[in-house]
């Protein structure tokens, strides 16, 4: 039995609350394209992704009618080209890049991720030839995201991988600094990557996974905005118990479109991805929820605190709604997508510094941070290194998404528009970091006991 | 708040519920519930309301011999809610039993 009362809760989600599932991820298998001429590679590349997901964008529109519940991306990931194009005779792995970005437009899906080495212990050939290539696959397509993973928790850090991440960080920035430096939008460096993430940029299909699978990606912070306001004055106990009740029914949600899309599109269901993704759009932001909880602006004293309880809650209310939880599962703070967060750092109450903290406690990382043009590789390997220790630490996973913004300086902005939206440029630490990223080497795998 | 809409689980994969937000006024119901059964649409259930000064309709439908794909109904009620001066939605009735049920 339905009441009217929670028909209109439901509606008044999607409709004033900004409840939508933000990603449909089809994640499909490529490890059967591999050839030593990279034309038919590519061919098979572009055939293969163009055949299985050809009713992707379709199904997800029908089950958008259907239900009712927007959903915002239809997205793509693949095995990481690193490990398909390892076989092909070519040191220039941008063509790849250039079907990727062919079949995704060819289906409709605005992004596909991919475009991805796994490096944290070391580089094979075909990773190096990956990485190199970055830099002009991002510069020539549109669609293509790319990733890397420089460390794990088992592993350790790769800090050659780190130190060559952050020449490519910049070199990517120059290629595309006609558009503000947008390719270092599409790339992210990981630590701890999972291999089931619905969420662009990171996304790629893990060779784990089965052939084709369907991951899906939840949002809804004005939801969780909203009940943060409901309970002003209550304490903490409530502010969570709240918390994990709506949690729980906006996971339901991208429950119940995986199961439908699994069902439509006759591929399994993976995972359903716990994040509380913030948008440009007002009402749509972290950063808001953390003050909706009472603190005067994001970023402040107790903002660490605060996204600590968030992500618990929500990871404890999503985990009971969902068969299967993966992905990354955990509060977003993206710096350019989150109207609020923009706000802090405008005023002064967000810094880096800051946020690096924030992302002890949730995923992804610093993410969509824009820095001056003229910040070194080393400073932003630097960076790097400091975000994948945070992760390999603490067992989780961690992110560095950073565009050193070419030709701007602090205070001011780039603009991507879109999902991606605008960023003012922050402030970095201006004493130099190059002799320790420039040693080489891995930083070892820390001791999994003695844990404070 | 009394009124319950109601579905047996066993019937449930042709059941929607069709909302209606807006300004109360002479020919809602009739309106909408025309178009229904021209389109062999069976109505289970109706409960309206005022909620925060909006008047509020809900109605369970049974679309399993409905004439039409759900598009073409979808756009039908959407073209009449504009024409009335109300909001109609409909969706699968799962939407709120995955959210509100376990």
């Amino acid at each position: 039995m339905l009441s009217v009362q929670e028909i209109m809760e439901t509606i008044r989600m999607v409709q004033h609350e900004n409840l939508d599932i933000r990603t449909i991820t089809m994640g499909i298998s490529l490890r059967d394209c591999c050839h030593s001429d990279y034309r038919v590679a590519g061919q098979q590349i572009y055939d293969k992704i163009t055949k299985v997901a050809a009713n992707l964008v379709r199904t997800g529109e029908d089950i958008e009618k259907e239900y009712g519940i927007p959903i915002v991306n239809k997205r793509i990931s693949v095995t990481p080209i690193s490990v398909i194009a390892e076989s092909s005779k070519t040191d220039n792995f941008v063509h790849f890049a250039e079907v990727m970005d062919k079949a995704a437009a060819e289906v409709g899906v605005n992004f596909i991720g991919g475009f991805s080495a796994l490096v944290h212990k070391g580089f094979t050939s075909g990773d190096i030839r990956l990485i190199r290539s970055i830099p002009q696959a991002l510069a020539v397509t549109e669609r293509v995201c790319s990733s890397v993973n420089v460390a794990t928790t088992k592993a350790g850090i790769n800090m050659d991988a780190v130190y060559q991440m952050g020449r490519i960080i910049k070199e990517a920035a120059e290629l595309t600094a006609d558009r503000d430096g947008l390719g270092c939008a599409k790339l992210v460096v990981f630590a701890n990557v999972p291999e089931d993430n619905p969420f662009m940029a990171g996304a790629f299909h893990g060779v784990g996974e089965p052939e084709c699978v369907i991951n899906v990606g939840v949002s809804g912070p004005g939801v969780v905005k909203n009940t943060v306001d409901k309970v002003k004055d209550a304490d903490f106990g409530t502010l969570a118990e709240m918390i994990k009740r709506t949690a729980f029914k906006i996971t339901r949600m991208g429950e119940l479109v995986g199961r439908a899309a699994s069902q439509k599109l006759g591929v399994p269901f993976g995972i359903v991805d716990l994040s509380l993704a913030p948008t440009p759009a007002i009402g749509d932001s972290v950063a808001d929820i953390l003050e909706g909880m009472g603190l005067e602006r994001c970023g402040t004293h107790g903002t660490t605190a605060a996204l600590a309880l968030l992500n618990d809650a929500v990871k404890k209310g999503g985990a009971m709604a969902s068969s299967y939880v993966g992905g990354l599962s955990g509060a977003f703070i993206p710096v350019s997508e989150d109207a609020g967060m923009i706000r802090a750092v405008e005023e002064g109450a967000l810094s880096l510094e800051k946020l690096e903290a924030m992302t002890c406690v949730c995923s992804v990382g610093l993410d969509m941070i824009a820095v001056p043009g003229d910040t070194s590789a080393e400073t932003i390997a630097a960076i790097i290194a400091d975000e994948a220790a945070i992760g390999v630490v603490n067992q989780k996973t961690t992110a560095v998404r950073i565009i050193p913004a070419p030709g701007k300086r602090e205070g001011d902005y780039v603009e991507f528009g879109g999902l991606l939206g605008h960023a003012p440029v922050m402030q970095v630490n201006k004493y130099s970091s190059n002799e320790f990223v420039k040693r080489g080497g891995r930083i070892p795998a820390p001791i999994q006991s003695l844990r404070n | 708040m009394t009124q319950k809409i109601i579905s047996k689980e066993d019937e449930s994969g042709n059941k929607v519920i069709i909302t209606v937000l807006g300004q109360d006024k002479v020919g809602i119901i009739s309106g909408i519930s025309s178009i229904l059964a021209e389109n062999g649409v069976n109505i289970l259930d109706i409960s309206q309301t005022i909620l925060q000064d909006i008047f509020t309709m809900v109605m369970l439908c049974d679309i399993s011999k409905s004439s039409v794909q759900f598009g073409a109904l979808k756009a039908g009620l959407e073209g009449k809610g504009e024409e009335l001066g109300v909001q109609i939605q409909i969706q699968h009735e799962d939407v709120f039993k995955f959210m509100h049920r376990i």
